[in-house]
């Protein structure tokens, strides 16, 4: 119960402390001097934000930069050792080789299964029930999804009842025998990235969708004047003009992609080939207590992540420009 | 334009993450609440050294546990600690998780440790009780009441440095092989004394097409412990505890003979289709707890699971109406090299104090009382270590013969995982698995712990 007061008190206690800063800034700098106020407002303004990304983002980075030179215990330096290690041990490059898989298959399945669905239902009459449907898997936690799919993957020997989603429905077919599924690589990745994309394609559909509303009608009755058939249409006028926010989904994505952790923590703990770079850090981190080994994992995943960051932040600019 | 619409959503995140800091906080945070209005009332009860709780005074407050004690099992600790919560007031938090070790160690580095803590085995109470996060228990409980009531071994197993860091509240014995004595005297006769034995009365069975056994690895973030366990009652067997107990110290290489033969022996039983029901696929995907589910069935899918007493906890929650003694019932894991006949595969749950608080000091000594151990005996599925909790107590003759078993073992070897470092524990879980999947691969997984034996174990000074 103590728990619930307190975070009941920093929810409302946070934004009442920052109002009140910046009551208390402005109510300053109104008493300055006319000279003196106008480059000092920005500042006071942009002073929290400054602070909270400072402790909690470039800190922290710096930090995590440092240690990655560092040996187990972060005691002596060990030069390029632990970058070594992310590059040749046998089972990071496993989890490296399996980022990829997921970098490509997650990115391709959820944006390209999103928009497939917010096209497909556009115009028809139960749009909202079939990408409520569709949507409704984000509202459970990457975690409970995670149990929720294992228990559809699971297996029984041959001759049993199937309580396995997928083998129930398989031995349907005649002949077939039960498999499991989880445990076989390298297969088992793609099993576990479906699971991710029933989360995920529901997000990729309603941004999608959204842009795709945002286009004027009129386009697109002027391409049918001209004669341009259903398939011309969308490949011609309507994906170009989705263009952008496409590229948008396909970021986030794959940031998604690269710091997956939840699914394998959850399905398989990293067994059978199925750890990636997420959980491998986890396990340098948590298990074999080698704050070397994480952190240098960690900044390999950053710098995987900048030049998409990069090319999000580029759009923006654009964007803003264009405005 | 959907850049920037997706700006609240994140400052909702950062939000959730302000809050969780924040509720971690309060945990951290000594709690004050109904105690604060009766001063002197909780260092009263801290002193007073009542051993059991019928005597404590009500102090209020609370104290937090973590433990990897989750469904069943749960539910007895809470039976177990609900006398003590009604007597002094204190409300018992407990958290369960399979992955303690990762929780235990992120939030004692965090300097956010819960009050007490079931520790995962002596391994991993050893790394705490070194780096001084343990609270020594020598000056809490009464020692010599301790040593009347509990046999040596136990406390030395909790004992780091000479400080007592760590006390046991429940036991287990490991080395038993748990079947069904209506079917399985029908195909094996009596019971197996040696491990040649064992493996005819296996051929036998497997030789009728049927599988002789039940081996389930499936278990969360820990999923490979089981075979760590046979392994281990193999390896004391047949190499003996000597070799044992430097194997775990990590003195002994892995790909030693001595522990690559334990690896074949129980090879010979796990990596052959015939020996096992449903075959590699059901031992890498079963929970361990309904592994042996096929026993009961009819007719039966296999006839031995070599288990720790706790598994009849499972067998009677998860297949209704089995009763022990009729149903099931154990025999010894049988001698390898008879040489080495008078050792016991154990294993139990420690208890440690990160916290010294007045709730806290009152909750341990209230848990190693045998009032408090008798409840969870009586639930079923737990052997107490205190020697005071009447045999009468134990719900059936079976549970009656594990606990002097436990009791009176001449050699008791904990489980070698359990004393393993954190991060040569799960390495050896894993390989459990890799195994089983590739027997073919055995060299290069032995070869793999040993690299990781390199570094796990701390250096000595």
């Amino acid at each position: 119960m103590d728990r619930l007061w307190l975070a009941a008190a920093v929810v409302a206690g946070i934004p009442l402390l920052l109002v009140g800063y910046i009551t208390l800034a402005e109510g300053a700098v109104s008493r300055l001097p006319g000279r003196g106020s106008g480059w000092i407002r920005p500042w006071l303004w942009l002073a929290p934000g400054l602070f909270f990304i400072t402790v909690f983002l470039i800190y922290p980075t710096v930090g995590t930069l440092r240690l990655s030179f560092l040996g187990p215990d972060s005691t002596r330096p060990v030069g390029l050792a632990n970058y070594v290690f992310v590059f040749t041990d046998k089972s990071m490059l496993v989890a490296l080789r399996n980022n990829g898989l997921w970098l490509v298959l997650f990115t391709l399945l959820t944006v390209g299964l999103g928009l497939l669905v917010a096209v497909l239902t556009d115009r028809v009459r139960y749009e909202a029930a079939a990408k409520s449907l569709v949507f409704l898997p984000m509202a459970v936690s990457f975690t409970a999804a995670s149990v929720i799919w294992k228990f559809m993957f699971d297996y029984r020997p041959p001759g049993t009842p199937q309580t396995g989603t997928l083998n129930a429905v398989l031995s349907l077919i005649p002949g077939f025998q039960p498999r499991a599924w989880l445990i076989n690589p390298p297969l088992n990745n793609v099993f576990l990235i479906v699971a991710a994309v029933w989360v995920w394609t529901g997000f990729c559909m309603v941004i999608l969708s959204a842009a795709l509303k945002g286009i004027p009608s009129e386009v697109q009755e002027a391409a049918r004047v001209d004669g341009a058939t259903e398939w011309q249409l969308f490949w011609r006028i309507t994906f170009p003009l989705l263009g952008s926010t496409v590229a948008v989904a396909i970021t986030i994505m794959v940031v998604f992609a690269l710091k997956t952790f939840d699914v394998v923590y959850v399905m398989t703990n990293g067994n059978y080939d199925t750890q990636n770079t997420a959980f491998a850090q986890y396990e340098q981190l948590f298990v074999n207590h080698d704050f070397g080994h994480a952190a240098a994992i960690g900044v390999v995943l950053l710098i995987a992540i900048l030049p998409v960051l990069a090319f999000n932040l580029r759009r923006f600019q654009q964007q803003e420009s264009t405005r | 334009m959907d850049f920037q619409r997706r700006w609240p959503s994140f400052g909702a995140m950062a939000a959730c993450i302000l809050v969780l800091a924040a509720c971690g906080g309060g945990a951290a945070a000594p709690s004050t609440s109904p105690g604060a209005a009766a001063p002197g009332t909780s260092a009263s009860a801290g002193a007073a050294g009542s051993p059991a709780a019928s005597t404590a005074q009500r102090i209020g407050g609370s104290v937090s546990v973590i433990g990897s004690w989750g469904g069943s099992e749960q539910d007895s600790f809470m039976a177990m600690v609900q006398p003590f919560m009604d007597q002094t007031g204190v409300q018992v938090q407990y958290e369960g998780s399979r992955d303690l070790n990762s929780i235990l160690s992120t939030r004692v580095q965090a300097g956010n440790p819960p009050d007490l803590a079931g520790l995962p085995g002596p391994g991993v109470m050893r790394q705490f009780g070194q780096s001084g996060k343990l609270v020594d228990l020598s000056n809490i409980l009464d020692l010599n009441q301790m040593k009347a009531e509990y046999a040596p071994d136990w406390l030395t197993l909790g004992t780091v440095n000479g400080k007592l860091v760590g006390i046991f509240i429940k036991t287990a014995l490991k080395s038993a092989v748990w079947y069904d004595p209506k079917n399985f005297t029908q195909v094996a006769g009596s019971t197996p004394k040696t491990w040649n034995d064992l493996m005819t009365v296996s051929n036998n069975i497997a030789a009728g097409g049927k599988a002789p056994w039940c081996i389930g690895l499936e278990s969360a973030a820990t999923s490979g412990w089981p075979g760590t366990d046979w392994i281990s009652d193999i390896m004391m067997r047949s190499a003996g505890p000597d070799k044992y107990r430097q194997w775990y110290d990590g003195q002994l290489a892995w790909t030693s003979p001595e522990v690559k033969d334990a690896w074949q022996m129980w090879g010979q039983i796990v990596a052959n289709p015939k020996m096992v029901y449903g075959g590699v696929q059901y031992v890498l995907t079963t929970s361990f707890g309904t592994a042996a589910s096929p026993m009961f069935a009819n007719p039966p899918g296999c006839y031995m699971d070599r288990q720790g007493n706790f598994i009849t906890d499972f067998y009677t929650s998860n297949n209704p109406g089995v009763k022990a003694g009729t149903d099931f019932n154990f025999f010894p894991f049988p001698d390898i090299n008879s040489q080495y006949g008078d050792v016991d595969q154990v294993a139990g749950d420690l208890f440690g104090m990160f916290k010294d608080t007045p709730q806290s000091r009152a909750l341990i000594k209230y848990l190693v009382t045998p009032q408090a151990q008798a409840i969870w005996v009586k639930r079923g599925g737990a052997l107490s270590p205190n020697k005071q909790v009447p045999a009468g107590d134990y719900p059936d003759q079976l549970s009656k013969e594990l606990a002097q078993t436990v009791v009176n073992a001449k050699t008791p070897l904990f489980s070698a995982g359990d004393m393993m470092p954190d991060a040569m524990q799960k390495a050896f879980y894993k390989a459990v698995l890799s195994y089983v999947q590739n027997p073919a691969q055995m060299d290069s997984i032995l070869a793999g712990l040993d690299q990781t034996r390199q570094s796990a174990y701390p250096k000595q000074s």
